[in-house]
């Protein structure tokens, strides 16, 4: 059933018990996201070395599980990539979501969330905390 | 039961109600959103177009005086129907947005001073908010809201009486039926003080023109809003009524044709009542269209459909008051019939994704009411909502359904 791989295990585990969820402290730095069809915010704390290595990256907020799920499995997935690396995952991951094609083995679990394409209502749900993501590694 | 005999009688009308969504019998709990057509609308907008159509007021030849007469009629049609004291009253507009963005910038933008008051309440729409805001902004002047208490989401209206006195208040703007907590307001009663104190009044009446009786006149308002779509009616079609005096020295709102009486190179001049507020081609089927939509609600009874959905309310909130861990907004006693709601720790969002999947069309998120949600601590709410084809039945399949999701998403 569509419904069941819109939530599959992995997505409603992690909606349930975010991964690095919480602040961190300055310098890193942060960005926020906002869904204004529900009012859904999340902000992304992100910690580079100097070398532009995501070191670490936590996040808060409240959202729905499709939300809440893509923001964990993305922290995940984009610790120790570059800012370079993880922005191409972005692409990857959306155009995952919004075309038709084979996902690229780089996207590792974040294919869990495969289910969103037949919702496409819930796109934005799904990708509210990459954009946080990306004004955060793109702010000046 | 008065409930399922309305739904009995006339879901039948109704067409696209009879169909399956995700392989099961829908059903359409979303009314406060947009209401269904009967066939009787769709049948008669069909009608116009396949046997009438023309552009109005203009025209010498055959349909575009037919066109017009239709046109006219339905705007008599509307004035009956909300009690107004002549058709003059009565302004088309694309919906009750458009209408109060006409009322906050004809009417704001002349009689809106610097440091007037602009007094509306925190359980507002959007569209009853924003247009108020901007005015404020605009003329210099304070926009001052009546508090919501608790989850009940009530007013304390007694406190109103001094408010106006104390505060140099110009306008009072307030929802007849609040679209996420489904309180109903004593609007006769906000009038009557409102008036005596010299303030002149604007209903949002979105959500109650298709739901209980309406007459302007014994409610005692200046102006009141509506959309057709609430009730039965087409899209992009709206009604404002203003008290005729009022309209009569407001300035026009948007310039075009339709609209003008005499245009030089150099000025020109407007086309007294309704017209005015007119300007361009209007949305002729429309008007024809929710004209017949009120006929057939007055045919049905506003009365029972009032009681009608009281009681499916009332019914909604007592069963789902027996879910674990769910916040019901709004009233305990009498209540409209809708039901807002947060189930346990689920999102909204997910909440009516799976509800859709049993075929219950539902409403999630912040119903256009974001400072009130912020206010209640919530960030969306899902929403149910009635009409008079809706059965006991839908109902207790709804609260079977959110049960289900409570072991489903867990906690």
């Amino acid at each position: 059933m569509e419904f069941d791989e819109l939530y599959q295990t992995i997505v409603l585990d992690h909606s349930k018990r975010p991964r690095n969820f919480g602040e961190l402290p300055p310098p890193a730095v942060k960005a926020e996201g906002y869904n204004p069809s529900c009012g859904d915010e999340i902000t992304v704390f992100v910690r580079r070395t100097v070398d532009d290595v995501i070191e670490d990256i936590h996040f808060t907020g409240q959202a729905c599980a499709i939300c809440m799920a893509s923001t964990s499995l993305m922290t995940g997935q984009v610790k120790g990539k570059t800012s370079v690396a993880a922005l191409e995952l972005q692409r990857f991951f959306i155009d995952f979501l919004t075309k038709e094609i084979t996902p690229p083995a780089t996207l590792g679990n974040l294919r869990a969330l495969g289910g969103v394409k037949k919702f496409p209502q819930r796109l934005r749900c799904a990708t509210l905390g990459w954009h946080a993501l990306e004004s955060a590694l793109t702010q000046k | 039961m008065v409930v399922d005999s309305l739904a009995q009688k006339y879901r039948a009308d109704f067409a696209v109600l009879d169909q399956r969504v995700h392989g099961v019998p829908l059903i359409y709990l979303d009314n406060a959103a947009s209401t269904q057509h009967p066939n009787c609308v769709i049948d008669e907008i069909s009608r116009y177009y396949h046997e009438d159509h023309a552009n109005v007021h203009r025209g010498i030849h055959k349909l575009s005086s037919r066109a017009t007469q239709l046109y006219e009629e339905a705007r008599s049609r509307i004035a009956r129907y909300i009690g107004a004291p002549s058709a003059d009253s009565i302004v088309f507009t694309r919906g009750t947005t458009e209408g109060i963005n006409l009322v906050a910038t004809a009417w704001g933008n002349e009689h809106i001073q610097r440091d007037d008051v602009i007094l509306i309440t925190e359980m507002e729409h959007h569209a009853n908010l924003i247009p108020w805001q901007m005015l404020a902004r605009r003329n210099g002047a304070f926009l001052e809201y009546l508090a919501v208490t608790g989850d009940e989401g009530e007013i304390d209206w007694s406190q109103l009486e001094t408010r106006l006195r104390t505060r140099p208040v110009k306008i009072l703007a307030f929802t007849h039926i609040s679209n996420s907590l489904g309180c109903i307001n004593p609007v006769a009663e906000i009038c009557r003080v409102a008036r005596a104190a010299g303030v002149t009044t604007l209903v949002d009446a979105a959500q109650s023109t298709g739901h209980a009786p309406i007459n302007v006149q014994e409610l005692g308002c200046d102006f009141l809003v509506f959309s057709g779509h609430k009730c039965c009616g087409p899209t992009g079609i709206g009604v404002l009524y203003g008290v005729p005096s009022l309209l009569e020295e407001m300035s026009p709102y948007q310039f075009g044709g339709e609209m003008i009486s005499r245009v030089t190179y150099e000025s020109a001049e407007w086309k007294s009542g309704p017209h005015r507020f007119e300007a361009g081609t209007p949305h002729i089927a429309g008007v024809i269209g929710l004209a017949t939509a009120l006929d057939y609600l007055e045919r049905i009874g506003r009365t029972a459909i009032q009681e009608n959905d009281h009681y499916l309310g009332r019914l909604a909130y007592d069963r789902l008051s027996s879910l674990p861990g769910i916040r019901l907004l709004g009233p305990r006693g009498e209540r409209a019939g809708l039901v807002s709601f947060q189930l346990n720790t689920i999102h909204a969002h997910d909440l009516v994704t799976y509800a859709d999947q049993h075929g219950i069309a539902l409403r999630g998120g912040h119903h256009c009411n974001q400072p009130l949600m912020r206010k209640l601590g919530l960030q969306a709410t899902a929403r149910a909502s009635f009409y008079f084809y809706n059965t006991e039945d839908e109902i207790d399949r709804l609260t079977e359904v959110l049960q289900s999701a409570v072991q489903y998403f867990g906690t």
